[in-house]
């Protein structure tokens, strides 16, 4: 396969690759990578950001949601060169062990996870849904991660762990003020130093 | 779980997309939001050779009340028709059934005019472009046609665009005065594919008697089943209506096929369950 790097939108050559750059958690990262290219792989193999969960790869599961332009969407069922040009942020980006993001806080807090795999698209899901349902019932936060599967916790401890990161939330704005946590201002995360293009290293489609 | 290779093309106009289109023709997928097809090229079930990539045509991302009903681009994300106050007012149906279609992760990426041209016999979208009437405007480099609702959906996953065309937009007329609508549905599991799903429409005269009941159907069919239930319920008021027997009415006209998540037997069942339910809850914001 060609490695030779493509910067054109389109081309007839199925083996051509594209450049995308995309902002990931804040830091802009790119790679030169085939169409076919799945935004879930560019994530893991391209960026290195291991973080998003590639689950059942066609958009049952939700373990590889990620936040598209501050959205949650499914990593799996999107071509990386189709978002080129958007910000992304992944579970990497909503906060580390010093800073956790309420909704990681709370998930370490109510046992919302067992052997992790589905968690990182609890933890994009629910932030995101929190953002805009900041005060969710308890009806409403099952609602909200219903499209996410979980295979070990009987989602007790998840819904448990939505309402508990949005108490987090409210007790972390009386403190600090209204502009604290939150997916809107993502942290800086990932590996900014090979933010350049990788065209070759491990992008063998 | 991965696609094929395929040639990529991400045009950035209207008239740029007709043009690669006409030049690629039936080798072509139309990317809109990708939540059907995208599965559908990782699992190999198609293996297109080229993708024409409409993400970056933002003339086509509008949803517009016009002409009676609204318009909607092909690159609306289902969730900006089931925010837009303006649509819900004109067509309160349009939210009703966004807000059965899969999850909201979803709703974020996917298109209502790619649902539409997908033409899966499950997709809530379908049933509400039958039961408003509604059409498709399909472009090609060499012209312009509007496919009414009933001329639209050809067969599962077959739809009336052809090669080298584009769906840029769907019209979903608005109701008469004193009509209410509802849609329900069963499935598995929420947010899965309904094993039975109802569209309905109950249109009231002045005095509140039923002159109009309609309603259409999802997962009964190959295409969406647009059915006239008004001869059991003419004339009633909203609360002494028989919506039963328009369930029954709808059963003996709809003949759906068992597959893995449902007998025919059980389907049947829930097109009269869900068709009294859709109907009365349809009546009551008619009233």
């Amino acid at each position: 396969m060609s490695t030779e790097a493509r910067s054109t939108p389109g081309t007839a050559d199925s083996d051509a690759r594209h450049d995308v750059q995309l902002t990931v958690n804040g830091v802009p990262r790119g790679a030169c990578v085939p169409a076919r290219r799945l935004l879930s792989d560019f994530l893991r193999h391209d960026l290195r950001l291991t973080g998003t969960h590639v689950g059942c790869e066609h958009g049952v599961c939700g373990a590889c949601t990620v936040l598209l332009d501050g959205a949650p969407v499914r990593s799996c069922l999107l071509l990386a060169v189709t978002v080129s040009g958007h910000e992304v942020t992944t579970v990497e980006g909503l906060g580390g062990p010093d800073d956790m993001h309420p909704v990681q806080q709370a998930f370490q807090e109510c046992h919302g996870l067992q052997c992790g795999f589905c968690t990182p698209g609890f933890l994009t899901t629910a932030a995101a849904y929190l953002e805009e349902n900041p005060d969710p019932t308890e009806d409403e936060a099952r609602e909200a991660i219903s499209g996410n599967l979980c295979r070990c916790t009987g989602y007790q401890n998840i819904v448990a762990s939505v309402l508990r990161a949005a108490a987090i939330t409210r007790d972390r704005q009386a403190t600090f003020g209204h502009d604290t946590p939150g997916v809107s201002r993502p942290k800086v995360a990932g590996r900014p130093d090979e933010g350049g293009t990788t065209a070759g290293a491990g992008a063998g489609a | 779980m991965k696609p094929s290779p395929f040639a990529y093309t991400a045009p950035s106009s209207l008239d740029e997309a007709l043009a690669v289109l006409a030049e690629v023709g039936d080798d072509a997928k139309v990317l809109a939001g990708g939540q059907s097809l995208l599965p559908i090229l990782s699992m190999r079930l198609a293996a297109p050779a080229h993708l024409v990539d409409i993400n970056r045509i933002s003339e086509l991302a509008y949803v517009r009340v016009e002409d009676g009903g609204v318009r909607v681009g092909a690159l609306a994300r289902h969730v900006d028709v089931e925010r837009s106050t303006e649509a819900h007012t004109v067509l309160p149906l349009l939210r009703q059934a966004l807000q059965l279609v899969a999850h909201p992760v979803i709703r974020n990426r996917g298109t209502t005019v790619g649902s539409l041209a997908h033409a899966d016999p499950s997709g809530e979208m379908t049933a509400v472009l039958a039961l408003t009437g509604g059409s498709v405007e399909v472009v090609s480099s060499t012209g312009t046609r509007t496919v009414p609702a009933a001329e639209f959906f050809l067969g599962p996953l077959e739809s009336a665009v052809a090669g080298g065309e584009l769906a840029v937009s769907a019209h979903f007329p608005s109701f008469p005065e004193r009509t209410g609508t509802a849609f329900v549905e069963v499935a598995r599991r929420h947010g899965d594919y309904a094993m039975c799903g109802v569209a309905a429409a109950v249109t009231l005269d002045a005095d509140g008697a039923v002159v109009s009941a309609r309603a259409g159907y999802i997962s009964v069919g190959p295409t969406p089943v647009l059915l006239d239930l008004t001869a059991a319920v003419s004339g009633a008021s909203v609360t002494a209506a028989d919506w039963a027997a328009a369930g029954e009415l709808a059963q003996s006209q709809t003949e759906p096929e068992a597959d893995i998540h449902a007998t025919a037997d059980y389907r049947r069942h829930l097109v009269g369950v869900l068709t009294a339910r859709a109907l009365a809850e349809a009546a009551g914001r008619a009233a």
